[in-house]
């Protein structure tokens, strides 16, 4: 079966309003609702157990649900057939954004990490989909742009996310080591070259076992997607191994790039290791 | 000649914090200069600054007559070389760690450095981590040796080393100080000033408030 034929099937056209056949796992309103059971399970063991989380889950779980149904309707207007590519493309751009945004803030006590941020998911996003549109793994049509460029954005950001973090706790933990490498006329990079890798290690290794893992212990996310909709195990098994390369590729550009670009917000040009605070606590 | 440190007015602030204040101190060449005070006097600071791990916040801080500020920092870190309070091991064994300091030592040259420390060739082997204090800081004094300064800062090396150890380094250090390297000792032990310094600078308050010769 023609992979880009299955990836063009309009998972969000007025068919997903009706109840799916057996066959194929296509969710209608009755399958949404009848899958809230699952969630009525989590807010029953949270009053079992006394966790006090109840009314965090119902309010995930709305969000959830209304960000998916907004960005089905957006995804809608921008993907499909004939559509043009530019509004992809923008599409694309306000992922990028919104992305170096949430990285920032979610390690904070990196200065400047917006910037750095964007570059290095755009270093991954470049990578990636010159080599999957630009071989020919798929076809570049704005049905295949805006998920594969949101696979690739997601994943990286979460790569982005510990390398930073991981980069500055380790610095800022082993100030001690890094001043004595510093000491010795070491510059910036060389002394905090230890750390760097540590946190670059930190983020591949899980993406790695994953990789490593896929099939025999789950059937990933994309796979299982696919197979739902109704597309022949072994299409859906190429699909699920280029989405996995993706994934593992964009993590190690993002973590090239920030490597490059954490050692001059971090250190002063004179090769001097800034203060870094420990981030407020949250609670 | 040109003092071997000049601090002209300087102060060193952090966060709000002042750690130094208005600091007009000259160290001479040459010798031992022990700079003694309390726990967070600042005296750890004043010898951060001479090796460019810390920056004034305010004031001049001139290296023989010139602003540091403008020194090529690897340079001037190797000129004036600093062993810390304590024994910091990098990965991997001595000679590993040796390495850090000069890429190029040869087995024999680091056998030398360590011999120059009172230490035997063997440790050359020895996972640095796995050293007692007192060879941790030798190997450390070691490794600072090899970039040849000129200048050895010490901050409060025998802090965490038993007596033995803590005169072992005393005496080391001493030798040094006879065959020209111009000492930096910090220390808030008043014996040890006492035993050490050809000069001395009380810290207190992150002032200097006396200085003796």
């Amino acid at each position: 079966m023609d992979v880009i034929a299955e990836l063009s099937r309009p998972l969000l056209s007025p068919a997903f309003l009706v109840a799916a056949t057996a066959d194929t796992g296509r969710v209608g309103p009755l399958g949404l609702a009848g899958s809230l059971v699952l969630v009525a399970v989590v807010v029953a063991v949270s009053r079992w157990r006394h966790l006090d989380l109840g009314r965090e889950v119902v309010v995930a779980c709305t969000l959830a649900l209304v960000q998916l149904l907004l960005v089905g309707v957006g995804l809608g207007l921008v993907v499909g057939d004939g559509h043009p590519l530019w509004p992809s493309w923008i599409w694309v751009a306000v992922m990028l954004v919104y992305a170096a945004w949430i990285t920032s803030r979610r390690a904070p006590e990196v200065p400047g990490l917006f910037g750095l941020a964007w570059v290095a998911l755009a270093a991954a996003l470049a990578v990636s989909l010159a080599v999957v549109f630009g071989l020919g793994v798929f076809n570049l049509t704005s049905r295949t742009l805006v998920p594969t460029a949101g696979l690739i954005v997601g994943n990286a950001l979460t790569s982005t996310v510990v390398v930073a973090r991981r980069a500055v706790e380790d610095l800022r933990d082993k100030r001690s080591e890094v001043e004595a490498r510093l000491a010795l006329g070491l510059p910036a990079e060389q002394a905090a070259r230890p750390h760097i890798r540590s946190a670059l290690r930190t983020a591949l290794s899980p993406q790695i076992e994953r990789t490593r893992a896929v099939g025999l212990v789950a059937l990933p996310g994309a796979m299982t997607g696919l197979l739902l909709a109704g597309v022949d195990p072994l299409v859906a098994v190429a699909v699920q191994a280029v989405v996995m390369y993706l994934v593992l590729g964009s993590a190690a550009v993002v973590g090239a790039v920030l490597a490059l670009g954490l050692i001059p917000r971090l250190f002063t040009p004179d090769h001097r290791l800034r203060p870094l605070p420990r981030p407020a606590d949250p609670t | 000649m040109a003092a071997l440190f000049s601090f002209e007015g300087v102060a060193v602030a952090f966060q709000g914090v002042k750690i130094l204040a208005d600091v007009d101190l000259e160290l001479p060449e040459g010798g031992c200069t022990v700079l003694v005070g309390p726990s967070g006097s600042g005296k750890s600071t004043l010898l951060r600054l001479c090796n460019r791990l810390e920056a004034p916040t305010a004031g001049l801080l001139r290296f023989r007559g010139e602003d540091v500020a403008l020194l090529d920092p690897l340079r001037h870190r190797r000129r004036v070389g600093m062993v810390f309070q304590r024994p910091i091991a990098f990965g991997g064994n001595v000679l590993d760690n040796l390495r850090v300091a000069r890429p190029d030592v040869t087995a024999a040259g680091a056998a030398e450095a360590l011999a120059r420390v009172g230490l035997p060739e063997l440790f050359l082997e020895r996972e640095q981590a796995t050293l007692s204090g007192g060879e941790g800081q030798r190997a450390c004094l070691a490794r600072t040796l090899l970039a040849e300064p000129e200048v050895l800062l010490l901050d409060e090396p025998t802090a965490s080393l038993d007596t033995d150890a803590a005169a072992g380094l005393e005496r080391l250090a001493m030798s040094l100080a006879a065959g020209g390297t111009s000492l930096l000792w910090v220390t808030h032990d008043p014996a040890q000033a006492d035993r050490l310094a050809d000069r001395l600078v009380v810290v207190g308050g992150g002032r200097v408030e006396a200085r003796w010769t």
